[in-house]
């Protein structure tokens, strides 16, 4: 327990240093909940912006800790060797893993919490909203999040990774129903949108905080499958160093 | 504490492939307790490789290892444990400070070390709070030493340990090697650097091509090589003067010369005398041990013959 408060504290510790990561982990989400609420130029029919928006931010504060900060840090742990002079530690890969997990778990429970006030300020509220879902939309697209990020940190060199990592945030936040409602995307687009797993994490947390999936059931089905296969290929391709 | 003197990393038949490429050919050697072991070789010789399969990084393409009588491979959480690691570079991120390294680092081993004693121990308490990327390269060999020391290890692998390190460091750094061994640890350190080892070494290991040239003591190694070194700008027949000592004479650059085999007070007494009386100079005299750079070269030269 020890080893893993200790490897807690040190990760946390390197997150809260790294003033342009907290930027895209908190800043650029929180960001684009105020903007978009409050400029009307999204499609988001008759809902109100505030309560569309909320849960796409929240599966974008996700994406943005669990894969792209995790990943691009650990990417460079593994650049410069510290994955590997840990691994002659007695701390262990589970330990070393729990504690990554906690970490991003850490961050992510703060993001909530401020992406959640903001959007009460703003006019959202916790009508018919399941916390349990949530909860449990939130830990699967963690695992499906981080398991991406992992394995681009694992194979890729660390600026090569860097890049990948930025680029596929962005392809997400854009075409992955996040921001942008899937149904206004162009048909082509629209199937694929579907399956990927920012567009059903953000489906099954607009279904659970405001009722308002459009298909909820295909997407947990789909967040499950991203959730299993994304940290499989991760442990199967990942190299310590 | 642990008896001294006997092997605490056997390596036999160590082969490591990279693809195609042999790094390690076919080694074995053996590290006891208590002493420094060094690891020599220029760079590429498979100094590395080799150290990395025993601290569990890398695994064998065939041989059999045994580091305090474990597998590296398959009991690395019991060796993990017991043994210091000092990577060649790296090993911690770039922003985090000194002193939050060593407390970790302490956390981690749970030897009940203080992080406070250990800083001091490696001259780095007053930068404790400084991050890894501001440090220089001789004040990040000694936090890299001071992750291995938190280990209290009973075996340790220092790769290139005194790299980059100003001659202060250095001198720091050895004394706690020195010390390690004396205490009972098997150090086993890899350096290209001839002096280092010369410096420390109580057995060396030398490498060339991914094979095994030289083990044994700095002084088995140097075996009837005693040698005599002098200048001198004047002409005179060396074939006359080595018949003289009875010694062979080699001119080793325009100005040097060397007497090979023994250095004791008569034969300097002797070469003296003859220069005085051909009415040659002699200048920067020195007799003693063959240097370990020309141990080196001779044996890497004999390899490559």
């Amino acid at each position: 327990m020890k080893l893993l408060i200790s490897q807690l504290r040190v990760e946390l510790a390197v997150i809260a240093r790294n003033g342009e990561q907290l930027l895209v982990i908190i800043g650029i989400p929180a960001l684009l909940l105020l903007f978009f609420s409050n400029v009307d130029v999204l499609p988001t029919g008759e809902q109100s912006s505030v309560d569309f928006l909320l849960p796409g931010i929240l599966a974008l504060a996700v994406m943005s800790t669990a894969m792209v900060s995790l990943g691009i840090a650990t990417g460079f742990e593994r650049s410069y060797s510290v994955l590997k002079r840990l691994g002659a530690t007695p701390l262990g890969t589970p330990r070393l893993i729990l504690a990554k997990t906690c970490a991003v778990g850490v961050v992510e429970a703060l993001q909530c919490l401020i992406l959640i006030i903001i959007g009460v300020i703003l006019g959202w509220s916790p009508n018919g909203t399941s916390w349990m879902q949530c909860v449990a939309a939130i830990a699967l697209g963690t695992l499906a999040f981080a398991g991406l990020g992992l394995l681009m940190a694992g194979t890729l060199t660390a600026e090569l990774n860097l890049a990948a990592q930025n680029a596929v945030y962005l392809l997400l936040l854009l075409v992955g129903g996040v921001v942008i409602p899937i149904a206004s995307l162009p048909s082509g687009l629209q199937s694929i949108a579907l399956r990927l797993p920012s567009g059903a994490l953000a489906d099954v947390l607009r279904e659970a905080l405001t009722n308002a999936g459009s298909h909820p059931q295909s997407s947990w089905v789909t967040l499950c499958l991203w959730a299993f296969l994304a940290p499989l290929l991760a442990s199967r391709w990942f190299r310590w160093h | 504490m642990e008896s001294t003197n006997h092997p605490a990393v056997n390596v036999e038949n160590l082969v490591v492939n990279y693809g195609n490429v042999r790094a390690v050919a076919g080694v074995s050697f053996t590290a006891n307790a208590g002493e420094v072991t060094t690891v020599l070789g220029p760079n590429g010789a498979g100094k590395t490789s080799t150290i990395e399969v025993c601290e569990g990084f890398r695994v064998p393409s065939s041989g059999r290892i045994r580091v305090l009588g474990l597998d590296p491979q398959t009991q690395r959480g019991a060796l993990n444990k017991q043994m210091g690691v000092m990577l060649q570079s790296g090993g911690v991120y770039p922003s985090a400070r000194v002193g939050e390294v060593t407390r970790h680092f302490c956390n981690l081993y749970g030897k009940s070390v203080d992080p406070e004693e250990l800083l001091a121990q490696v001259g780095l308490s007053e930068l404790r709070g400084r991050s890894w990327r501001r440090l220089s390269g001789g004040e990040r060999q000694r936090l890299s030493l001071a992750m291995a020391l938190a280990a209290q290890p009973v075996v340790a692998f220092l790769d290139e340990p005194t790299s980059g390190v100003d001659v202060n460091g250095r001198d720091l750094i050895r004394n706690i090697i020195g010390q390690l061994a004396k205490n009972g640890c098997a150090v086993v350190v890899a350096t290209h650097e001839l002096d280092e080892a010369e410096r420390i070494a109580d057995k060396v290991i030398i490498f060339n091509n991914g094979k095994i040239i030289a083990d044994g003591s700095l002084k088995e190694l140097r075996q009837g090589r005693d040698e005599i070194r002098f200048r001198s700008p004047s002409t005179f027949d060396s074939a006359e003067l080595s018949r003289h000592l009875g010694l062979e004479v080699k001119q080793v650059d325009e100005y040097e010369f060397l007497v090979i085999g023994i250095a004791d007070a008569q034969r300097i007494a002797a070469l003296s005398q003859w220069m005085a009386n051909v009415g040659a100079e002699i200048s920067d005299l020195r007799a003693g041990q063959q240097r370990l750079e020309d141990v080196f070269k001779r044996l890497t030269g004999g390899d490559q013959q």
